[in-house]
């Protein structure tokens, strides 16, 4: 009992952290890169947040921001960038498109990158104005302190099962 | 303004062209695949003609547009840089024998737009020297630029599985 409230108020320390430390990889492949580029200048500043670093190397990063339309063709690229960022891991849908593949219903975009990877925060708007995707960040910074990322979730379940499978086997 | 193009392409093929027209400026010319090749030659080579810019190739399908004729038209726009004179070519083909030869070994810049035309639409070019999809993988199934392709059929690489998370 005493070691589980220690860790959990532990991890509630850490997420505090993390909330405020975000590394970022942006996967920008259109239009809204141009909105991307503005939060990230200092007139909008995602700095404020912690987020400021773009990281272009996704094993140096710990969100990702899809930002723009992604075509099935660019599919495998987008989960292996996925794959390769460290855990804990966060991803955000910048824009419709990469929502829910936006005013393309055609054979090559993909109908919402949640099609390919697990989506924490999904930003509106063709393109988002930079103080949705603020946001957006501030509701990723709720999430994460609150342990509720869905990669947090995963890692959470996981060590739950183990723990039960532990208890079962002693 | 390119009229005295046509006028020579009638002179010189006559009845070997399918039709002509000239309308707001824009000569078109139509030919059979099997001609398309020694009238390229001519327009490229002859020092009246002179046609050493590929402007663009692609294909229109007809489906619905019109009840006769046949259904796919490759269309090739070409531009003279010296003679400042341009000229249209349509090669009508019929749905069941989408082939024409390639005009890539006459004008090297056509050579991704007869991929493209490939890619899009299934045309085939016989002589090109590498004719593959372009834009698309090839995985691909179908020709997704032809008016009968549903819209939302798709063909994904990658899909998440909803069952682990
Ligand atoms: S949401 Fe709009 S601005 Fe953003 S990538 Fe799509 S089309 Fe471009």
């Amino acid at each position: 009992m005493g070691l589980e409230v220690t860790t959990s108020k532990l991890e509630d320390l850490v997420n505090w952290g993390r909330k405020f430390s975000f590394f970022t990889y942006p996967f920008i492949t259109a239009c809204c890169g141009m909105e991307f580029m503005s939060v990230a200048a200092p007139k909008y500043d995602i700095a404020r947040f912690g987020a400021e670093f773009p990281r272009f190397s996704p094993r140096q990063s710990d969100l990702m921001m899809v930002v723009g339309t992604v075509t099935e063709k660019q599919g495998p690229a987008l989960k292996r960038v996925y794959d390769q960022l460290a855990e804990p891991k966060w991803v955000i849908a910048f824009g419709v498109c990469a929502s829910t593949g936006g005013f393309y219903q055609n054979y090559t975009a993909v109908p919402g990158i949640d099609q390919i990877i697990p989506v924490d925060v999904y930003i509106p708007g063709c393109p988002p104005r930079p103080e949705q995707v603020l946001d957006g960040i501030m509701l990723l910074q709720k999430k994460v302190a609150e342990g509720r990322g869905i990669n947090q979730l995963r890692a959470r379940r996981e060590k739950l099962e183990r723990h039960r499978l532990e208890q079962e086997g002693a | 303004m390119s009229q005295a193009v046509l006028a020579a392409l009638k002179s010189k093929f006559g009845d070997a062209l399918l039709a002509t027209s000239s309308n707001y400026g824009d000569e078109c010319v139509t030919v059979a695949a099997a001609k398309l090749i020694e009238v390229a030659t001519f327009l490229r080579d002859d020092p009246k003609m002179a046609f050493d810019s590929p402007v663009f190739l692609s294909c229109i399908d007809r489906l619905g547009l019109s009840e006769s004729g046949p259904r796919f038209e490759v269309v090739i726009q070409l531009r003279s840089l010296s003679l400042r004179h341009r000229i249209r070519i349509k090669v009508p083909l019929e749905e069941n024998k989408l082939k024409l030869p390639s005009v890539s070994a006459l004008w090297a810049g056509f050579n991704w737009l007869e991929r493209e035309t490939y890619d899009m639409y299934g045309v085939e070019f016989e002589g090109h020297p590498d004719l593959r999809r372009i834009y698309l993988y090839d995985e691909f199934k179908g020709f997704p630029l032809r008016k009968d392709y549903p819209k939302d059929r798709r063909h994904p690489l990658v899909r998440r599985e909803w069952s682990d998370e």
